[in-house]
């Protein structure tokens, strides 16, 4: 991998589904119904299913292995947690487009500032990582 | 009604062991559209051990956490190395700070995900937004 200070990373758009949170649920053990029953989500106040904060924030890893061309090359990784991504009940989904930046390359790694966004509107807050040098 | 003050710096019991098998690995892989490729897991796949970490603390009757209540404000990873499969992993969660803010409970948690031979893999750090009665 060879990525310089200033380099733009290649965007990349995901779409999640309903479908896709009901598989997440099952393989992260976050079963809370908030992201997948229509009536729990707006009962407290949510406009409708949400995806997982921590499915959003693979989604910007997914991204991170894609620009460092193998697995395994994240030494950190965070953000907040700030706007929710509304999953609609069709086939269609919602589109996740996660960006990046190089901002310093160290001895400890290149370090990523990130976005993550939905329907133009950031949905992550400082969203960073770095990857192995 | 917020969660008592004393939660602060507390620490709670390692997790029980939780081993990596692949058909784990490639499930959490698929169902984040992630390539699991044989080697490391998908750099976010550690929050299954932290989450049962922070599950066991907002279930612990002691803390007086309402489940529903809470909701995943920030989280950060640092990794050692990557968790690869056949991995034996425990998580120990530490509350390292505690604010209230507007009726809020904010609580700061750090969780040392460790191997089999206790040698350091990944520290999840997560904040817990614990939204009291009329917030």
């Amino acid at each position: 991998m060879s990525l310089s200070v200033g380099d733009e990373l290649p965007e990349q758009t995901y779409t999640v589904t309903r479908a896709a949170l009901v598989r997440y649920a099952g393989a992260s053990g976050d079963f809370n119904p908030i992201h997948w029953s229509q009536r729990v989500a707006t009962s407290v106040g949510l406009p409708g299913v949400i995806a997982h904060g921590m499915y959003t924030l693979a989604l910007a890893a997914r991204a991170l292995d894609t620009w460092a061309g193998a697995t395994g090359q994240v030494r950190e990784l965070s953000c907040k947690f700030t706007k929710p991504v509304v999953v609609p009940d069709d086939e269609t989904g919602v589109e996740v487009v996660v960006r990046g930046t190089v901002k310093n390359v160290t001895d400890e790694g290149v370090h990523i500032a990130l976005e993550v966004t939905s329907g133009g509107e950031k949905v992550l807050g400082m969203p960073k990582a770095v990857l192995r040098a | 009604m917020a969660v008592d003050a004393s939660l602060a710096g507390r620490t709670f019991p390692p997790t029980p062991p939780y081993t990596v098998s692949e058909e784990r690995v490639a499930e959490f892989a698929r169902a984040t559209g992630s390539t699991y490729d044989g080697h490391a897991a998908p750099a976010t796949f550690p929050i299954v051990v932290a989450f049962a970490a922070m599950t066991a603390l907002m279930e612990d009757p002691s803390v007086g956490i309402a489940l529903h209540r809470v909701v995943h404000g920030d989280q950060r990873f640092t990794y050692t190395r990557p968790v690869v499969v056949g991995d034996v992993l425990t998580a120990t969660l530490t509350v390292d700070s505690l604010r209230q803010i507007g009726g809020a409970d904010i609580i700061g948690t750090r969780s040392e995900i460790t191997d089999a031979e206790g040698l350091p893999v990944c520290t999840a750090f997560a904040t817990l937004v614990h939204r009291g009665e009329d917030a």
